[in-house]
């Protein structure tokens, strides 16, 4: 996954849009991870983890004044996911990154990886990777897109029923809804069946909802996926 | 139901022809002793056209609804409606399930999501999903019309098979529920049972609908055998409206200090509430019958079916 930073000037403030959604591993969890090591250089995200307020300038400044004397060095790249990036960042630490015995990355699953395959380092991934989602504002942030290779929101009135719905399902609203509300989670979320049925209704394209959606091809997903489109 | 149709079973003859059919339900447990669920569907035998097996219901890890079904149907002569949610298993098991079910002589099948796992007793499992109730209908009437699976591959021999998949006359926006139900209809589904109601306007509307749709309906009803059920019911079952006046009814029934009077007083309840509900609704065409949800309390499917 691309992580995109758009720097958008309005009237208010410069917006960051966030792609990846990551959450810190708790202080204890990364002590007992980082502890055999004896030297650690710090790896954050300028892009989606910067963000969500994980992986930034900041959060990596403070996890190595907390981490203390066996930090080496610590670099923000840009986007830890996009290999040239990584490459053209981390030149200037070369020699940081060839002494130490780890690389704490703050970035998600994605660009952890990225840091494994040009470090040749022992990875401990400082974060948690949660979900493709939307940003309401810092530290608010929705499941939007669950990458499934077959987009339908033209025919689902712009709501996704695979990850809006708890159970995924492509033809309506299953028993578990109660005057629109989810039976997952105490009935407090929307259920996206009727998220749905309300979008196309106000489109004035309600028979949408009569079309059978057949199964999912499900093998895409099922191995990990590359993509070389030139 | 689709004409020319073959009838594989008792339920789905008995509505065919016309009959007003009781279904009653059995619960398996987590357990390997199948003697309990024998012992309901005993007491539901000379009542009931059929009775559901239950498939891991609130999501809880229970007893094979197939192994209890067949169990039943074996010792029992009860004719089983099969549950089967989509929640546990991918379109293989899902297909292995369902000719396995035809191999051990099971005939109905009821299509459910199922209640998320994340409300059940494993709330750590993987909830599969991997087809929905629509799709899994059409899954049903490629085995059972085309021989082929879903993917189109070819299935030696016959599978007598009738699906039927399930409705909630209390669902707001009704609308959503009826289109996704009038999809399932052309898909092939032959037969409805429906979430408990306790609204007889309501139920009526809804199957008006389905009168419309041409599906028959077995209504579900949930007789209560105590005050603190319908209490229950009342309280924490969202979706579901109790009366007041039933429960007001039934909390004067429990009041009575004589227990086997206590007893009568609360089946008089049940019997007066839903026999003049079924008698109301029978003079709807597409009401076929009613789906007693029984558990524990088999003994009312009798009165009810007497008093009909």
């Amino acid at each position: 996954m691309h992580g995109v930073i758009v720097i958008h000037y309005c009237r208010y403030t410069a917006v960051i849009w966030n792609l990846i959604i990551t959450r810190q591993k708790s202080p204890e969890k990364i002590d007992e991870m980082v502890a055999p090591y004896g030297s650690v250089f710090i790896v954050g995200c300028g892009t989606c983890a910067t963000g969500c307020g994980t992986g930034g300038e900041e959060q990596v400044k403070a996890m190595a004044q907390r981490l203390g004397g066996r930090v080496l060095g610590w670099a923000v790249v840009e986007s830890p996911c996009d290999a040239r990036i990584v490459r053209r960042d981390l030149a200037a630490h070369k020699g940081e990154l060839e002494v130490a015995d780890a690389v704490l990355c703050m970035a998600c699953g994605a660009g952890a990886q990225a840091i494994a395959d040009h470090t040749e380092k022992l990875i401990i991934p400082a974060l948690d990777t949660l979900f493709i989602g939307k940003t309401e504002r810092v530290g608010r942030y929705f499941e939007r897109c669950r990458a499934c290779t077959d987009c339908a929101l033209l025919e689902t009135g712009g709501i996704c029923p695979t990850v809006r719905c708890s159970k995924g399902l492509q033809n309506g609203p299953c028993g578990g809804q109660v005057n629109g509300k989810c039976e997952v989670g105490e009935y407090k979320n929307d259920c996206a069946w009727v998220l749905i049925f309300n979008s196309l209704k106000r489109q004035g394209r309600l028979e949408a909802l009569k079309s059978y959606r057949p199964p999912k091809d499900r093998s895409a997903k099922a191995r990990p996926q590359e993509l070389a489109s030139r | 139901m689709e004409m020319g149709r073959a009838i594989h079973s008792r339920l789905m003859k008995a509505i065919t022809e016309g009959r007003f059919v009781f279904t009653g339900e059995v619960e398996p447990l987590k357990t390997a002793n199948a003697e309990d669920i024998v012992r309901a569907a005993e007491a539901l035998r000379d009542w009931t056209v059929a009775c559901n097996v239950t498939d891991n219901p609130r999501a809880r890890a229970y007893m094979s609804s197939i192994a209890a079904a067949h169990i039943m149907q074996i010792r029992t002569g009860v004719e089983a409606v099969c549950q089967m949610t989509v929640r546990d298993r991918n379109r293989i098991a899902l297909q292995s399930d369902l000719l396995g079910a035809a191999a051990l002589g099971i005939r109905n099948v009821l299509t459910m999501s199922g209640d998320h796992t994340t409300l059940g007793d494993n709330p750590q499992a993987m909830p599969v999903y991997d087809i929905d109730t629509a799709q899994f209908v059409r899954m049903v009437r490629g085995i059972v019309d085309e021989g082929r699976d879903l993917a189109g591959n070819r299935i030696a021999g016959k599978v007598g098979l009738h699906v039927g998949i399930t409705g909630n006359p209390n669902a707001e926006p009704l609308e959503m529920e009826i289109m996704k139900i009038e999809k399932k209809v052309a898909l092939g589904a032959e037969f409805m049972q429906t979430q408990a109601t306790f609204d007889i306007e309501r139920a009526k509307g809804f199957l008006r609908e389905m009168g419309r749709l041409k599906i028959p309906v077995l209504l579900g009803i949930f007789p209560c055998k105590s005050y603190a059920t319908a209490e229950h019911l009342r309280r924490s079952v969202p979706g579901i409206t109790v009366p007041d006046e039933f429960v007001e009814q039934m909390k004067m029934a429990d009041a009575e200090p004589d227990r086997s009077r206590q007893r009568d007083r609360i089946d008089g309840v049940n019997i007066e509430f839903f026999s003049s509900m079924i008698r109301e609704l029978r003079k709807t065409e597409q009401l076929a019958g009613m789906h007693v949800m029984t558990i524990g309390y088999e003994r009312i499917v009798r009165s009810l079916s007497e008093n009909a």
